[in-house]
This record gives structure tokens, sequence and C-alpha cells, in this order.
């Protein structure tokens, strides 16, 4: 087969080589993939890698911060989104890192995990001639005759793996830590593994609702505000359950610092749903609802005025929109309040004219500064709210979706809006429109927003988590070490008989002394230690 | 509501003051020592003779009941000069100080009736405790006392901008902290981050060693007196692999926790990237010394380098970037 023997004819090794040749490079990228030092850079890569995901804004967990930082930084910022910068753990040179490391890894284990499987058959190896030579020595003559010592240091070390040579016992133990080795590092690809599914079959969503009896039902993403899922996940079959919110409570210390949340909610899911039983749970921060394969988190509250517009032909109408908070620490919040339908117009264009909408700020504890509103703390002791009266068309039948936190610039812009009054009010008092109409602040609701989260991975990714927190802790505590036991009868008269311990810890930087030393003083003065 | 005891909490932060000014002391202490004491010079000297007086103990047996194979004997008497006094007291001191640092760690606790490390402030004095702590350990199983000014510097620099830029007045901690993770969670991170100081100081004592044992001109004066590599190297060793576990362990509960409080169990959080980033430094730290031609002085910089991936999570992370994590109550 070689072409050793071969004169050096050029062509002909040539010739036959291409497919020997790609059989060698694969052996040997494999080799130099499975090796620890490509490990080693690869760890390190990975390391590298994900540091700019702590320090750039991402697009997942921030999405209007990284368009401004983009924005910010021109062409930089443009090539860095590129490059993926703001997606970094589903970028490219991200997967492939870990995956370069899931294939070394595998290398790596293959081999050890074959060669695990023998030396656990395998037995102690043989009492070396010379034991004065190992790392740990002790020699004593005692009186006892050789079988007994032998019989004790057997009993001594009856933890261990042992066999008997003659006249010496070979031990060891710690078999442990390549147990745990493994445990951890399948552990690792287990968890790497179901992370990956999980990023497949999960999804998240996000909604408000108001805490006064708003009830929000799993019945597709079109109920969601924000909705994120996974590949796998196309909105049709999310788990079937609903809730009603019945209250939201806020407590904050003399400071105006939160000290609890927390919202009774019930809910109905599986058979509830055909019998329309609500059972009730008690919703707050870190201690989620779970039900049904899903979860159900308080995420965040807010308010919603309530602001009832009186017509000039006597018609009212109510509505308590949610507001967002612009400051979380005192909950001062603006947003949108939109009456679409003025009553008795039939005609479209007429409508358009007349529709109202309500913006500005609301502070929960309102405090004016000269003429404009701040809030002096997030708790509901005295609301108030600033507001932009605005007639018009707000822009609603246009088709184009709209934020229901603001009102469409775009319709102020063209003229379409109007701005018609602008008014500080506390509750229970209004304001009156040129054409008679009465908008009054009727008080205040509360609204909750909750986080849907579904993971069927979850689970499994802990399993292989905790085997990997297992395994690591035997592959490091557990140390592997040997000793051995030399019985010879003494020289000379006096009789007795040497005793011989060697020790080796196969473990580097074990800290085997103590623990030899220890040995070896109850096999020398033949008591039965601990 | 938890009501704050103001009393308890002002004895907490004399108790801080003072472990801190003790800790000073005993660092100028233990400086005298290290810089005049002769044990600095013997120390590596020693260390060797004992290893090979191990290795020969052939001698009259029986007899030699009680030599106990264990470190910390003094093989050559000590010589008992007036700077080995002098890093005595230092090392009494430092008990002394990290009783007083237990001490405004408990009363904290008392004053807000939950666990003392609800905020950055107590985060860092328990973290600064626990790296104390630790040390108290080494030098009793290692013969490195006239080391601790090293340990000490970090730790007085730690302690003190801890102390000043980043106290935080004693108060109930917001809803998403009340959980009883806090407890396990955060202990486990602060355990391990104190824990880590440790070998990074080692590691970085030992890449001047080891510059040293390769070429006696490097730093002549000052790593002349430092321990032998290998010790150092050990001391790195060990504090390492009870620390990656409980950091392993940290940041498993701190996963559970997320899924509970933000319904993820991980979601890249700065926070979470950089222990992460951490982490995978450790791991290659653990790998570099079982692969030929990284043990040494590879590995004692990477170790260096998981060093400055913890200090910049316990900061930067902290302190500069918005995070869920943002609990530090500074600003």
């Amino acid at each position: 087969m070689t072409t050793t023997a071969a004169p050096p004819e050029p062509k002909k090794p040539y010739r036959n080589s291409p497919l020997r040749r790609a059989l060698a490079f694969a052996r040997n990228t494999w080799r130099g993939l499975t090796s620890m030092r490509t490990a080693l850079v690869l760890l390190f890569l990975l390391a590298l890698a994900a540091l700019p995901g702590a320090l750039l804004p991402q697009r997942k967990l921030n999405a209007p911060k990284t368009d401004d930082f983009i924005a910010t930084h021109g062409w930089w910022g443009d090539l860095l989104d590129r490059l993926q910068f703001f997606e970094v753990y589903s970028s490219v040179w991200f997967s492939a890192i870990y995956l370069l490391l899931m294939v070394s890894l595998v290398g790596c284990l293959a081999p050890r995990s074959f060669e695990y499987v023998k030396s656990m058959r395998a037995k102690p190896v043989l009492t070396p001639r010379n034991l004065s030579r190992m790392p740990h020595y002790r020699r004593a003559v005692v009186d006892t005759p050789p079988e007994d010592v032998l019989k004790a240091a057997h009993a001594r070390l009856s933890g261990w793996r042992r066999t008997e040579h003659g006249t010496s016992i070979s031990a060891e133990r710690g078999y442990l830590r390549e147990t745990g080795n493994l445990i951890f590092h399948f552990g690792m690809l287990g968890l790497i593994v179901f992370f990956a599914l999980g990023a497949m079959f999960s999804y998240e969503g996000q909604v408000i609702v108001q805490a006064n009896g708003g009830q929000f039902c799993n019945g597709g993403i079109y109920n969601y505000d924000s909705f994120d899922a996974g590949l796998q996940i196309d909105g049709t079959e999310l788990s079937p359950w609903c809730v009603k919110v019945d209250d939201f409570k806020a407590q904050y210390s003399a400071l105006g610092q939160p000290q609890k949340y927390e919202s009774s909610i019930e809910y109905q899911s599986g058979a509830d749903l055909q019998t329309g039983t609500w059972r009730p749970y008690h919703l707050e921060v870190n201690s989620p609802l779970r039900t049904a394969g899903d979860r159900i988190y308080l995420l965040g509250h807010g308010y919603s005025p309530i602001f009832t517009v009186t017509y000039p032909d006597g018609t009212s109408r109510s509505l308590a929109t949610q507001w967002r908070p612009v400051d979380q620490a005192t909950l001062l919040s603006e947003g949108a309040t939109k009456f679409p339908d003025p009553p008795g117009i039939t005609d479209e264009a007429t409508r358009r004219t007349k529709q109202l909408a309500i913006t500005g700020l609301f502070a929960p504890t309102s405090f004016l500064h000269g003429n404009v509103l701040t809030s002096s703390g997030p708790e509901l002791t005295k609301p108030g709210v600033a507001i932009d009266v605005l007639r018009g068309d707000i822009g609603t039948d246009s088709g184009r979706g709209q934020s229901i936190f603001e009102i469409d610039q775009s319709q102020v812009d063209k003229g379409a809006l109007k701005k018609v009054a602008r008014q500080n009010l506390d509750v229970g008092q209004d304001l009156t429109l040129d054409d008679g109409t009465k908008i009054r602040f009727d008080g205040v609701q509360q609204w909750v927003s909750l986080q849907i989260s579904h993971d069927p991975t979850q689970v499994f990714v802990l399993g292989f988590a905790i085997a990997m927190f297992v395994g690591l802790s035997g592959s490091l505590l557990v140390k592997r070490r040997r000793v051995w036991v030399r019985v010879t009868p003494a020289d000379g008269e006096a009789g007795g008989t040497v005793i011989e311990v060697g020790g080796l810890a196969r473990t580097d930087q074990a800290g085997y002394g103590e623990e030899f030393g220890r040995i070896a003083e109850q096999l020398v003065s033949g008591k039965k230690g601990t | 509501m938890p009501i704050i005891n103001e009393s308890l909490s002002r004895f907490s932060d004399w108790s801080y003051t003072t472990a801190t000014a003790i800790y000073v002391l005993a660092l100028v202490f233990f400086l005298i020592e290290q810089s005049f004491g002769a044990k600095g010079r013997q120390a590596a000297e020693r260390q060797k003779q004992r290893v090979r007086e191990l290795a020969g103990a052939g001698g009259p047996p029986v007899t030699e009941y009680g030599t106990p194979h264990t470190y910390g004997t003094p093989v050559t008497p000590s010589p008992g000069g007036r700077a080995e006094r002098i890093g005595k007291m230092g090392a009494a001191l430092l008990v002394l100080g990290v009783l007083m640092h237990l001490a405004a760690l408990v009363l904290r606790g008392l004053a807000t009736s939950r666990v003392p490390w609800g905020n950055m402030y107590e985060y860092g004095m328990a973290v600064t405790f626990v790296a104390m702590a630790t040390w108290l350990v080494v030098i009793k199983k290692f013969e490195v006392r006239h080391l601790s000014g090293f340990m000490l510097l970090p730790v007085v620099i730690l302690m003190f901008i801890n102390g000043t830029l980043l106290y935080t007045i004693a108060a109930p901690v917001q809803p998403a902290l009340q959980s009883y993770w806090l407890v396990i969670h955060v202990s486990a991170a602060a355990t391990s981050a104190g824990l880590f100081l440790v070998p990074g100081v080692a590691s970085v004592l030992y890449l001047f060693r080891s510059a040293h044992e390769r070429d006696s001109a490097k730093f002549p004066r000052f790593a002349a007196k430092l321990p032998s590599a290998d010790v150092l190297d050990r001391i790195a060793y060990r504090t390492t692999i009870i620390a990656f576990p409980i950091f392993t362990f940290g940041v498993l509960c701190g996963a559970i926790w997320a899924e509970a409080a933000w319904g993820r169990f991980w979601g890249w959080d700065p926070k979470e990237t950089v222990a992460f980033i951490a982490w995978v430094i450790y791991a290659a730290f653990l790998h570099s010394r079982a692969t030929a031609g990284w043990r040494g002085t590879r590995a004692a910089v990477i170790n260096v380098v998981g060093l400055s991936a913890t200090v910049f999570n316990l900061f930067f992370i902290n302190l500069v970037t918005t995070g869920l994590h943002s609990y530090a109550g500074v600003g």
C-alpha cells in the first residue's frame, strides 16, 4: 500500500493520494479540533464573543435603545448592526464558536467514555518495587505477624478498590472523579441541546389588563401587546386559558420605595373552560401563576385616568385607557385617551372633524411646579392630569396601526388634528370646549402588565444543569489516589514485620499528604481508623 | 413591613469602619514583616526542604509518632525576629478585623430584618468578608502569612470604595428581591466572588515569582521574598476548585430565580452574560492545568483574567450598564 519502496517517481504517489490526503486532512482536522488546546482557544473565543452582548444594547432586550444607539453612532453603528453585534447570541459567529466547541466536546468525550468503561473494570496496578520512591512513604517495624497486618490493612482500606499481590496490597480510590467529570460534560451537552430546542419551541408575550375585572384569554397572538415566539410556534396552538384581574395593590415605604406588589386574579384552564369555573390566585412578583404549561407573571403596573366626555347633546362617554409610566420611581405617566365616535353623527367626513383625543401627563401624587405637573410619589394620593385636548381626525380610520399611548403626530402635522384646550385637572374637575363639550377627569383605575411565558424544555435544562453541578463538584473535589502496603519479615532475630506504605495522588495539587499520613499512621499502629 | 432599626444600623457602620481601620493597620504590619522579615526569604527554601524531608522520610520507624505531615510545621525553628513578631501581631489584628467585619454584616442583617446583601454596599461588605475569612484559612494551611499585605491591599481599597461611594442606608429591599432565593443565590454569588479574590491575588504573585525563578534578575528584591511558585500555584488552584462549584451553584440558582421572577431562566442580561464569561474563563483555567504547554504561567494569566472578569462584573455591570441586576441602590 505504501509507496516507500517505490523509486522516487514524482507522479505516482501524487495520483494515488487525493483520497488519502483528504482522509489525512479530515483526521488531522478532527484531532486538531478535539485537542484540549483548541478547546481552550474556543473557550476564550466564546468568552470574548459574549462580551459585546454585555456592553452594547441588544435588540432582543431593548429594541428602542438599540435603534437609538445605531442612530447616534452613524456608519459605525450600521457596521456593527450588519455584523450582528446587536443580536450577539443569535449571530453567525457566536453560533459558529459554540457549535465548534460542541464538536470539540463530543470528540473529547467519546474516547474518554470508552476509557472510562475500561478503567472501571480494571484492577489497581501492581505494587511498585521500591515504595520509598513514591511521593508519600512510611516505613515501620511492628511485632504483629505479616498476615495479620495485611488483614488489618484490608479492613482499613475497606472503601478502596484493592488487589493483593503476594505480600502487598495495591489500593486505589476516587473513581468518582472521572464519573463526575463525564456527568458534568454530558450534562453540559444536554443543557446546550435543550437550550437550543427551547429557543424553537418557546414563546413569550406581554399584555396590559385593567385591574378591575379585566380579562385576557390566551386565544391567539392578536390578543397580545407584544409577542415573541420561537421558530416552531406559529401562534395557532397556544395553550388555552383565561385570566381575570380583580385588583392590584402596591405598598410603598414613606420614601416612596416600592415594598410589595400584589394582584388578585382568577383563572380558568383545562376543564374549567367548559364549566366556566374561575379559580382564585394571588399573583405576586416572584410567584407566577403556572397553569396549562404556561406561566403568568406580574410584570408591572400603571394607571388609567378615567375621562368622561359630555357632548353638547347631553350624551356622555367614559373611557379609561392605560397610560404608560415615563418615570418608574414616581409613576408620572403619559398617554392618549381617544374618543373616535361623537354621538349623533352619521356622516363619515363630519365625524372625522369631531373626534377627540386627550393627551398629556398623569401624576398619581400631583405636584405643580408653577404650571408644570410633576409627580412626587408613585402612590395614588392626589391624582392630577395636565392635558391637551385635540379635535379633528385622529387617524384611526386610515387603516394604519397606531400606538395606544400616543396620538398620530402626522395627523397633527397635517393640521387634521388641532389642539383646542390645555388645562390641569384634579379629580372631579372639568373643562369646557368652545362647542360646549365638557371633559371631566373622573378618577383613576389601575392596570397590570402581565408576561406570559411558555417553554416546554426548561425542566430538561434544569435537570441537565443539576447534573452538571453534581458532576462538577465530584470532578473537582474527589481526589483520585493510590496507596500500597507491603509487608516483609524483618531481618535479624528480633523478628517482627516491616510495613511499608507508599502513596501517590493521581490528581495534581490534590493535597493527599494529610490523608496519607492518617492512613499510614493507622496501618502502622494497627489501630482501626475512622 | 420590616422596620429599620437605626441604632443597629449605626453600630453596623461603626463596625465596618473599625474593621477597615484594623485591616489598614494589619496591612502595615504585614508589609513590615514581608519587607524586613526573614520569613519572606526563607519561606520558599523551607517549603522545598519540607517536601524533600517528606519524600525521604524513611528513618527509624514507630518511634517517629506524631510527626504530622501537615502544613505549617516549621522545619527550621523560626528565628522569631522583630519582623516575625510584628507579623504575628498583624495576624491577630486580622482575626480581630474579620470579627468586626462579621459583626458589621450581622448587625446590618438585624437592623433590616433580612439577609445583609440586598444592595451593592452590603454585597461588597459580604464579598470582602468572605475574601478575608478565606485568607485566614489559607494562612493557617500554608506558610504565607507574610503575604497578607498583598491580599489586604485590594480588600482595603474595595472596602474603602464600598464604604464611601457605594454606601447605602439600611432599607428594605424592593419586591423583586423579596424571595428566599435572595438568601441562596446572592450568598453563593458573594461567597464565590470573595473566594475568587484569593486565587486572583495568588496568581498575580505567581507571575512575579515564576518570572523571577526563570531569570533571577527579574524582580530580584520583590519576588525573592515570595514563596515558591509551586506554593502560590497550589493556593490558587485549591481555592479555585472550591470557588468554582459554588459559583456554578450561584449561577444555577440565579437561573431558577430568574425563571420565577422575570419569566425566563436565561436572558443574556448583562450580569448573566458576564457571569457566563467569568464561568467560561475559570473553566478554561481548570482545563489549562491539564494541557501541556498551558500549565504554570499561562494558567496563572487565565486566572488573573478570571479575577478581572469577577471585578468587572461587580463594578462595571452594577454601576454602569442598566440591566435587570441594577439593584445597586446607588445614584
